[in-house]
């Protein structure tokens, strides 16, 4: 009885022991699962870290005030002007070209798909346009350089060979299937109860659609239309193949100008040495950018809490 | 007090109501057609005027100063290896995280920031991990302008799109496989090792897939941390050449990617170029819509295959 006892006891510890082993392992595991979790954060700090510590160098040289007042951008010229609203307006430009097109065609495909096509069209259209959605942006470059500007150039004889519009255009096109997606998915959020509150008050499928299904989806609408203006502040191919890279200070899109995107492919294409203020100038304009989108994305979220609707 | 409308009049109303339903419907179809019309120009031109140039000897040949002889060797090769890098670092990355995320977490402070921040990740410019890249894998870690390098940038630049894909792959998965595992005593690493992950494996799958679409597509962090445009040498192949390359000597290498063989070639003066442009952007696109195609057709077998 007791050499039982015994042995049992040796099980005992022996299961406790291998309990513990367990519980060893799996903090392990969950702690480097959480390891990769952070890896996310990390890349956020890095960015910020790197943008920042590198401009600061850049704004010991240059003052704040001449980099948002001046009106050239000339940081590679023996005469240097570091003027960022040149880089800005180019990019404001392309970008308001490109939302012209993108809002109105994206809201129209998404208006169609979740209120007028018929399951089928919808199977099929979708992928078509993630498709599009998925062409690499230096192939929409390629495009808007020798199909869209020759077209262009039919009816404007007097339209440059870089120009935004172009490259705007095309960029409209690129950021259409975002916009679509993410707007069919917020208008097929609206219980179909309002809808058939709306027909059986007589009213037509366009007019529910309009002054039913949209007001109750605008929330998501807009959070859309947000991720389509970050899309279009921060491409860079199109641009930089299309619209050429002369810094201008221009608000015609007929004109030909760098963006904040294109003017850092530019200096990182040239031989810069490292360290040097010409190369400092590519972080200040990364994190002009990255400031640009950021509070995009604040006002962004600020109007989907705004405009929320629970059904 | 409105006057009670005719027959006749309401008749013109109803007629009128789905006479504009009609046109929006139009309209609707002619945007739509716009889209399929932009990628069939696309296509149609590139082949069009890339097509002379589509030969083996584009596949087998270095970039040239002479438009007539390019290829696109190291282009091609250096995509596959700076591909193969991203696969590596963003696969395990980002299903682990996704796990974290979904099985393991507890709702507080720590889980909410890592969930703000991965959706803001992806509204961040690519070009802007073009520049975190520069400072961090460049300068502080001296990765150098390697495949390392642009492998690492890349895989960072998609880690949001495998992370949420995986979460919603898991998310689909009832909780009654979590509970059978657990009853039979399973930790919940087992549980995850031998039931969640397997049974999510074709939606992290279709996530990984077009999270390399889109990278392989990705120009700008790459040319910001200094892929070179003109590149007439391979990579060291594993334990060949004097003095023998080592096993991974190829991941510090120099090298280019199909995208800047094409940026390049598109932006010299000469027209000979576009042609090779041309060619090299159908081989491109080829790849993506292929991995996109693929990437579809899992999501839609998925879709019809799980019954719980």
């Amino acid at each position: 009885m007791s050499a039982n006892n015994v042995s049992d006891l040796h099980q005992v510890s022996d299961r406790l022991a291998k309990n513990a082993m367990r519980h060893a392992s799996e903090r392990l595991i969950e702690m480097l699962l959480f390891a990769a979790a952070a890896v996310s954060v990390l890349t956020t700090v890095g960015i910020v870290y790197v943008l920042v510590s590198e401009s600061f160098h850049f704004f010991q040289t240059v003052s704040i005030v001449d980099f948002l007042t001046d009106n050239q951008w000339t940081p590679l010229f023996d005469d240097a002007h570091y003027g960022i609203m040149v880089l800005i307006s180019g990019t404001l430009v392309s970008s308001g070209v490109a939302l012209l097109v993108a809002i109105p065609m994206g809201t129209i495909i998404a208006i169609y798909l979740s209120e007028f096509a018929n399951s089928k069209v919808r199977e099929i259209a979708k992928p078509v346009l993630e498709l599009l959605g998925g062409i690499p942006t230096i192939v929409f470059g390629y495009f808007a350089l020798l199909i869209v500007t020759p077209l262009l150039q039919k009816v404007l004889p007097e339209l440059p060979g870089f120009s935004l519009l172009s490259a705007g255009l095309v960029m409209g096109i690129m950021i259409v299937p975002y916009i679509a997606s993410l707007s069919e998915d917020a208008m097929r959020a609206v219980p179909m109860s309002m809808r058939e509150g709306s027909y059986a008050m007589g009213a037509t499928k366009l007019y529910t659609a309009i002054h039913v299904v949209v007001p109750a989806a605008v929330s998501g609408l807009a959070a859309s239309y947000i991720l389509a203006i970050s899309r279009a502040v921060g491409e860079t191919m199109i641009l930089a193949v299309a619209a050429g890279m002369q810094p201008n200070l221009t608000w015609n899109p007929m004109e030909p100008a760098a963006t904040i995107t294109s003017y850092i492919v530019q200096v990182a294409l040239g031989d810069l040495p490292h360290g040097s203020i010409g190369y400092q100038t590519i972080f200040a304009a990364g994190l002009t950018l990255l400031l640009i989108t950021l509070a995009f994305n604040i006002f962004g979220q600020w109007l989907r809490r705004r405009f929320r609707e629970a059904y | 007090m409105q006057q009670a409308l005719t027959t006749e009049q309401i008749r013109t109303l109803i007629a009128r109501g789905k006479m504009k339903d009609t046109l929006f419907q139009a309209l609707g179809i002619i945007c739509l057609g716009i889209g399929l019309l932009v990628i069939f120009l696309l296509v149609g031109d590139m082949l069009n005027r890339g097509m002379e140039r589509l030969s083996l000897d584009f596949f087998t040949n270095f970039a040239s100063r002479r438009a007539g002889q390019s290829g696109i060797l190291s282009a091609w090769v250096g995509t596959i290896l700076v591909m193969f890098v991203t696969a590596l670092a963003a696969v395990p990355l980002g299903v682990a995280a996704g796990v974290y995320l979904e099985e393991y977490s507890k709702r507080n402070w720590v889980t909410d920031i890592i969930e703000i921040n991965i959706t803001n990740l992806a509204a961040v410019p690519s070009i802007v991990y073009g520049l975190l890249a520069l400072g961090i894998f460049v300068y502080t870690f001296g990765f150098g302008q390697s495949i390392l390098s642009a492998g690492l940038t890349l895989a960072l630049l998609i880690l949001p799109i495998v992370i949420v894909s995986t979460r919603e792959a898991i998310r689909a998965i009832p909780a009654m496989i979590r509970e059978g595992s657990m009853a039979v005593g399973a930790t919940r690493w087992q549980t995850c090792r031998y039931h969640i992950i397997p049974y999510a494996m074709p939606g992290i799958l279709t996530g990984v897939i077009i999270g390399l679409a889109r990278a392989i597509g990705e120009t700008a962090p790459i040319i910001t941390i200094g892929a070179l445009t003109f590149i007439a040498f391979l990579p060291p192949v594993p334990f060949t050449g004097e003095p023998a390359a080592g096993l991974f000597d190829w991941v510090m290498s120099p090298f280019t990617v199909m995208p800047i063989q094409i940026f390049n070639w598109t932006s010299r003066p000469d027209p000979a170029f576009e042609v090779n442009a041309a060619a090299a952007g159908f081989v491109l696109m080829a790849m993506v819509l292929s991995m996109n195609a693929v990437a579809i057709y899992l999501r839609y077998k998925m879709r019809k295959n799980i019954k719980w």
